[in-house]
């Protein structure tokens, strides 16, 4: 007893003559799943080889443990039927019982239209969302409105901890984001500007890209991934966890405290980030001038108000506005969307930021377009 | 091979500076069923995952199938994750994978059966479970929750398992589900000759099914016994559990043979 538990029982086969003629397969041991998911490998020739004599009978009165697998795997050896002359233990009569029934899978029904119909239904899903969007956006407009009748009413709280969140603690990301952008692009320019002598024009370039393009679009980018994705996943949450409803039931309008607060605050916020990744992009970029170029700190000052009109500055802090409201609307829409299971959480949030980020490029080509006139030096 | 199945000597579980289980002492024989009760918070899943070896004994060690989970090596321990089946409290099915896979999976990871044979192996699990073929390519959101559960049970009974770890295997089921559900996994038991451990909050899951009740409370088994051991115990928190008027009405059907004198329900006749 003692030596058997030490050593592990493994399955075991045993061919056997018998006087009359033909002969017996003893099994003896576990052949059990567990038993057999060592022993098998080694055991599978073997099996394979005496399956195929008819003449053999089978003698199972050793196994110490049968369950389903084991049965079934001799069951398939034998052709599927029990094998002519087969002894057995009565406990494990019954795991030979039910192998006989036949079990198919139902195959899948053929559906030729199924791809027209998966197209159709992607389709009505996007004007859903642009619909939804649209939707969201009027009633946000309208309780707007109407909280600048009642101003009392005006989720100052909500707003407050909004700019904290998506302003005051981005500053890290963006600031390391703007410099290192700022010393690439005025790295590479200085490259090219020193070939044609053009040294001095570095200004003009940095200035007028960053706080013109690159500022507000980067910030923008920055703030979708980390605030739109964490506003998505918020109200997400809530609409797991049902808070949204009890919301609704005690009768606190969603968009008044959820989504205008998030909309007003990153409005606010997002042109305050873009000002600071401006400063931090163009410090990064005259270091860089300095180091390529040697064009000193006081003269890239001086000259970049002369070289940049501040209508770019404007424009871009106009702009970016626009994203800051336009994020917010885009990640509580896909938040307010999200069904109360977590797959749909997790796919709704990558979703937002997705489309968020597409969404601020597009409005981003459609401002160039708008204002292609304004803030150039004829 | 005649050892305890679970075998738990002086077991700490401390999470920061909370101690949740102060020196438990647990034997769970071949063959039994063991119910973990105790109130909320009172550490039953956590001692069912000390069980499983997801969480690390502060102090004490837990054997299972003769091995001490945290002083064997890794192919020792994974010979063990095979010879027992877990049904969590969601499910926890892969809700990438359809149903089939979600049973199958384990089966392919043992690497040495065939597609055919894992296959008939699926189809036989589910239906021992009683879910219908068609059933078999949805995904686990598509399923209800009691499917959920059945499923659950099928893929832990996959790897033919000679332990079953139960927790709360009826919670968020209707009376009449968790009744089909208790009736399904007493008869498995039956068939497969499980041990099953199992930590539970209902009532009647527990009268219908444990052989053995170990109370949890305050860190400590207050009581281990059979249920009829456990309700003549004086402490007040299996006073208050037992024999308070929900559990008054649990027991009912059982409580001429506790032997406790008068009517389970007060007033009644």
């Amino acid at each position: 007893m003692a030596e058997a538990a030490l050593q592990k029982p493994i399955p075991e086969l045993r061919r056997v003559a018998v006087p009359a003629g033909g002969c017996r397969i003893v099994l003896r041991g576990p052949w059990n799943l567990a038993a057999l998911a060592q022993g098998l490998p080694k055991l599978r020739p073997e099996l394979a080889k005496h399956a195929l004599d008819a003449g053999c009978s089978w003698d199972l009165s050793a196994v110490t443990a049968l369950d389903h697998a084991g049965a079934l795997l001799l069951w398939r050896l034998w052709g599927r039927r029990r094998a002519p002359q087969l002894v057995l233990r009565p406990e494990h009569e019954s795991l030979f019982d039910d192998l006989a029934k036949e079990r198919e899978l139902p195959a899948p029904p053929l559906e030729w239209w199924a791809t027209t119909i998966a197209l159709g239904q992607k389709a009505l899903v996007l004007l859903g969302h642009v619909g939804g969007a649209i939707a969201l956006l009027g009633q946000v407009t309208i309780d707007a409105a109407g909280l600048i009748r009642r101003p009392d009413q005006i989720p100052w709280r909500e707003i407050s901890a909004s700019i904290f969140r998506t302003g005051a603690q981005a500053l890290g990301i963006t600031a390391i984001v703007g410099f290192l952008v700022g010393v690439v692009v005025s790295y590479l320019s200085a490259q090219q500007l020193k070939q044609f002598g053009a040294d001095i024009y570095i200004v003009n370039l940095i200035g007028v890209s960053i706080v013109r393009e690159l500022g507000p679009v980067l910030a923008a980018v920055l703030i979708a991934g980390r605030s739109g994705s964490a506003m998505t996943a918020q109200l997400g949450v809530m609409r797991v966890t049902e808070e949204l409803d009890a919301m609704t039931v005690m009768g606190i309008p969603h968009t008044v405290r959820l989504v205008l607060p998030k909309m007003i605050a990153l409005a606010i916020s997002m042109p305050l980030l873009v000002l600071w990744t401006n400063v931090i992009a163009i410090l990064g970029g005259m270091m860089a001038a300095r180091a390529e170029l040697d064009i000193g700190y006081r003269f890239f000052l001086s000259r970049l108000p002369e070289v940049v009109p501040i209508a770019n500055l404007w424009l871009g802090l106009g702009k970016s506005v626009v994203f800051g409201a336009l994020i917010a609307l885009i990640a509580c829409h896909f938040g307010m969307r999200i069904e109360p299971n977590t797959e749909s959480l997790g796919a709704g949030t990558t979703q937002s930021v997705v489309i968020a980020i597409t969404a601020v490029i597009i409005v981003d080509a459609i401002f160039a377009v708008m204002f292609s006139g304004v803030g150039i030096f004829k | 091979m005649t050892g305890p199945v679970v075998e738990i000597e002086g077991l700490w579980t401390r999470f920061g500076r909370h101690d949740v289980h102060r020196g438990i002492d647990l034997r769970i024989e071949r063959g039994e069923v063991l119910s973990l009760v105790g109130g909320s918070g009172s550490g039953k899943t956590v001692l069912l995952r000390q069980m499983l070896g997801l969480e690390t004994p502060h102090r004490g060690q837990v054997r299972v199938l003769d091995e001490d989970l945290h002083a064997c090596d890794r192919g020792v321990l994974q010979a063990l994750r095979n010879r027992w089946g877990v049904l969590f409290q969601q499910g926890a099915l892969f809700s990438a994978l359809p149903v089939y896979d979600n049973i199958a999976l384990p089966l392919r990871e043992l690497r040495v059966l065939d597609e055919d044979t894992i296959r008939e192996l699926v189809l036989m699990k589910l239906e021992m479970v009683g879910i219908e073929f068609q059933h078999a390519s949805k995904l686990p959101a598509e399923l209800s929750g009691g499917m959920v559960k059945r499923v659950a049970l099928a893929r832990a009974l996959a790897l033919e398992p000679e332990l079953l770890f139960l927790d709360e295997p009826t919670a968020g089921l209707d009376p009449d589900r968790s009744e089909s559900f208790v009736k399904l996994i007493e008869g498995l038991r039956r068939e497969l000759n499980l041990t099953v451990v199992m930590v539970t909050h209902d009532l009647d899951t527990l009268v219908a099914l444990s052989s053995r009740i170990a109370v949890l409370f305050d860190g400590r088994l207050v009581v281990t016994g059979t249920l009829r051991e456990v309700v003549h115990s004086e402490h007040p928190f299996i006073v208050n559990f037992f024999l308070g008027e929900r559990g008054r009405r649990a027991l009912e059907a059982v409580w001429g043979t506790l032997g406790l004198g008068g009517n389970a329900v007060r007033g009644k006749q």
